[in-house]
């Protein structure tokens, strides 16, 4: 994994603020470094101030306080046109009244570049992106799907080496979204750029990311490679935002050798790993991946805790099964089961016992209601 | 098992029809019939309304400009005369017929008319036709001396062939006269006598005002339609009502306060004098003249450059602008390769509604114009109530409409109308 150590950082944000309104901030002390080359994605509900700070970067917004670095520069006064940093917009913004390549030309006429290299440069473009002979069309006339393309080609064609991205395929089509979403993972890598992309869409930041800063109110709950961030969410609101979660409610009553001891609201013990609880006494929600639960006797590890379970529904999904359970007095606890050929179909009805390894049940703080 | 395309009864050519045997293109023109005639009814009223108050005028005007029956419906005889003896010389049968026709449009008391219409082509010759016809039921053959008696006048050829051509009630004579020219007694087509030739200068002048009107609404209303398009919601109501605020000021109102600043004594003036810019015997001259008319009809027109500019404008969303700027343009650069040809729409629709409201205003120049700054509106003005010359001031008018056709079928090679946004 790529250093993260201040002095090789190419973009670095330090204790950056920043308000809109002088009253409200909607970045509030955000400190996040990343080194070049690196596929960074901004994940976060709606509202969080992801576009805020891509804005911050890019030079369209001033951060109220705060340095933002850029190869060691600060660049909080250098204006946007002369930070050299492509950006690709959710809506595309293909200039309408130019065709394609006047689109792609644009960044290098204003550049001063001569005509002979301009041309090659935005063949070489076009077919990056497999959008060669596209040349003399509008954007009106491209589909979706093209119109991202050659939005891309266009924030590429200049060369940049750090490229920023805001929900760049927010108007896709799901299958169209998972093809782009492998594409712009490759080009980036390929030509070694540096980028900044921003999402709320998890599944995107987990399948293309090196890492992920997850936002939440102004500020990064975690930053970390996506397996990281699924397998060892640092805090209750980055477990419920990732994936699917079983969560329960429960007093921490004592930890000892790594493991916490968690008595549940309705009377049930299980073990847990102590992610930011400390001390016995504490309110703790307890948070289990719906596929780490084990039903099956025999796979359970001898001595761990077990909580009785009823079987509410069954639900078919394919290459998985998905199950409904009533576990101390919830009704939404979900396991998920692979379609295997000796997997067991539980019937509704059923009463049965589950249970977990205690590093896959993590401890976190209670989030205020 | 049926499959779909099955259950679709086809006839022999593979035509495919309704389930109760109708072809579907039958069906489908008969569904659609019903909803035409419905939209059609819908429409009626304004097709009638704008037929009546718009169509028809404008007919009229056209045919007014080409008829004018004044002469061979009050002077018969001579009109016959004329159709049996093309290209003759006037003889004793003429002048017969002219003491005749002038008994008669005694009697009918519309001597006058015929002399207005003949004054029209031969200045200074009305009067002759009311003092012949007073003194026509006295003369006796002879005709033709006892008319020269007279007046001599009656020997003039241009007189004759004035009337002659007013004889047919098919005219291009108010054209010839639109244009400043006219047809001699020897067939040619000639300049107008100079003292007469003023409507090409008015053309010109109209259309070469209304150009810079239309240039100055625009370089004062683009920054101003910017700012109503990128302020917050109420900041940009507030500056949107004051933008209309000369819309709901009588125009006469607009145009006096207009007069008040202007003039001589005027406050432009007075305060220029008073800060000690201008000396008190070289006030600039606002108004009677072309700056007035400019001046005035800019503040006038404003409003309709900056209504389709602004609504082009709130449509361009911001993030061109910022998607050039991170591609390396300055903002001037941005501002022109991006931002301004995005508002060649509204750029269009403001420019023409300008151009063709400046083309035809009237009141603004006749008040702030003087003599320099009046417009061809005004001259049209002038025929319809001063000298009555409906034909002409018809002539005028039509050549006007058809000038402001062609500007815009030019304007539809270039820019093409439908490249144009109005709301
Ligand atoms: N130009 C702006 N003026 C005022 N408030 C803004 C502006 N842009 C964003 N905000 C506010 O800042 C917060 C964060 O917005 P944003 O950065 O767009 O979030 P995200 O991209 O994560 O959805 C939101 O509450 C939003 O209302
Ligand atoms: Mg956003």
């Amino acid at each position: 994994m790529a250093s993260t150590s201040g002095r090789d950082a190419f973009v670095e944000f330090e204790r950056v603020q920043k308000s809109y309104d002088g009253e409200t901030l909607v970045v509030k002390d955000l400190n996040l470094r990343i080194p070049k080359g690196e596929f960074l994605t901004m994940l976060g509900p709606s509202g969080s101030g992801k576009t805020t700070c891509l804005m911050m970067l890019a030079g369209f917004e001033t951060a109220t306080h705060g340095d933002i670095r850029l190869d060691g520069r600060p660049i909080n006064h250098i204006p946007p046109h002369k930070r050299g940093i492509g950006m690709v917009f959710q809506n595309y913004a293909l200039f309408p009244h130019m065709t394609i390549a006047e689109n792609l030309s644009f960044p290098l006429e204003v550049r001063g570049m001569g005509k002979s290299e301009r041309e090659g440069k935005i063949r070489r473009a076009l077919d990056m992106v497999e959008m060669g002979g596209f040349e003399g069309r509008r954007p009106a006339q491209l589909s979706g799907g093209q119109q991202q393309r050659v939005a891309l080609a266009r924030a590429l064609v200049f060369e940049p080496e750090l490229v920023l991205m805001d929900e760049p395929l927010g108007a896709l089509d799901k299958q169209l979204r998972e093809k782009m979403q492998f594409e712009i993972t490759h080009l980036a890598h390929n030509l070694g750029i540096t980028t900044v992309y921003v999402t709320h869409d998890q599944t995107e930041a987990l399948t293309m990311s090196d890492r992920v800063a997850v936002f939440n109110d102004g500020r990064i709950q975690q930053i970390a490679p996506p397996d990281e961030l699924y397998e060892s969410p640092q805090n209750s609101f980055v477990a419920q935002f990732i994936g699917e979660n079983n969560t329960l409610e429960g007093t921490v009553k004592e930890i000892k050798g790594g493991v916490a001891l968690v008595e549940l609201d309705d009377g049930g013990v299980i073990d847990a790993k102590p992610v930011n609880v400390e001390r016995p006494g504490e309110r703790t929600l307890v948070s289990i991946r719906p596929e780490r639960v084990e039903f099956n006797r025999e796979r359970l590890q001898a001595g761990v805790h077990t909580l009785k379970a009823e079987v509410l529904e069954f639900i078919y999904m394919g290459d998985i099964f998905r199950t409904r359970l009533r576990v101390a007095g919830c009704d939404d606890f979900i396991i998920k089961t692979r379609n295997a050929p000796d997997q067991r179909r539980l019937q509704p009805g059923e009463q049965i016992e589950i249970g977990w390894l205690p590093e896959d049940c993590r401890a976190l703080d209670l989030p205020a209601r | 098992m049926a499959d779909t395309a099955a259950d679709m009864p086809t006839d022999i050519v593979g035509a495919l029809r309704t389930p109760d045997g109708r072809p579907l293109k039958q069906a489908l023109a008969q569904a659609e019939r019903r909803a035409r005639i419905r939209a059609l009814v819908l429409v009626l009223p304004l097709l009638a309304f704008v037929l009546l108050t718009f169509i028809i005028p404008i007919g009229q005007m056209l045919s007014r400009s080409l008829l004018n029956d004044t002469f061979s419906a009050n002077m018969p005889a001579l009109t016959r005369w004329f159709d049996e003896n093309p290209g003759a010389e006037p003889d004793e049968a003429a002048f017969e017929a002219l003491v005749m026709d002038l008994r008669a449009a005694k009697e009918a008391r519309t001597q006058g008319a015929v002399g207005t219409r003949i004054n029209y082509e031969v200045p200074g010759t009305r009067s002759l036709f009311t003092k012949t016809a007073r003194r026509a039921d006295r003369i006796e053959p002879p005709y033709r001396e006892a008319v020269l008696d007279v007046d001599k006048d009656w020997a003039r050829r241009d007189l004759w062939a004035a009337m002659r051509s007013a004889a047919a009630p098919v005219t291009t004579n108010f054209y010839q006269a639109a244009l400043d020219r006219k047809i001699t007694p020897e067939g040619e087509f000639a300049f107008a006598d100079k003292q007469s030739r003023i409507y090409i200068t008015l053309f010109v002048r109209t259309f070469v005002l209304a150009l810079a009107i239309t240039g100055l609404c625009l370089v004062l209303g683009f920054p101003v339609a910017h700012l109503l398009a990128v302020l917050p919601m109420r900041k940009a109501s507030l500056l949107l009502i004051l933008v209309l605020l000369p819309f709901w000021t009588s125009l006469l109102v607009r145009t006096t306060s207009w007069m008040v600043l202007l003039q001589g004594q005027g406050v432009i003036n007075d305060t220029l004098v008073a800060l000690g810019v201008l000396g008190d015997e070289n006030r600039l001259s606002l108004m009677y003249n072309q700056a007035g008319t400019i001046i005035a009809m800019t503040h006038i027109l404003l409003p309709f450059m900056i209504l389709p500019l602004y609504s082009v404008m709130k449509t361009i969303p911001p993030s061109y602008a910022r998607a050039a700027r991170s591609l390396g343009a300055t903002s001037w650069t941005t501002f022109r390769r991006i931002y301004v040809p995005q508002t060649v729409p509204g750029i269009g629709a403001g420019a023409i509604l300008v151009f063709i409201l400046a083309v035809g205003y009237y009141i603004t120049p006749a008040l702030v114009g003087g003599a320099t700054g009046t417009l061809i509106s005004n001259q049209i003005a002038f025929h319809m109530q001063e000298s009555l010359n409906w034909s002409l001031a018809a002539a005028l008018a039509t050549m006007l409409l058809a000038a402001v056709l062609v500007l815009y079928w030019v304007y539809d090679r270039i820019v093409g109308i439908d490249n144009m946004k109005l709301g």
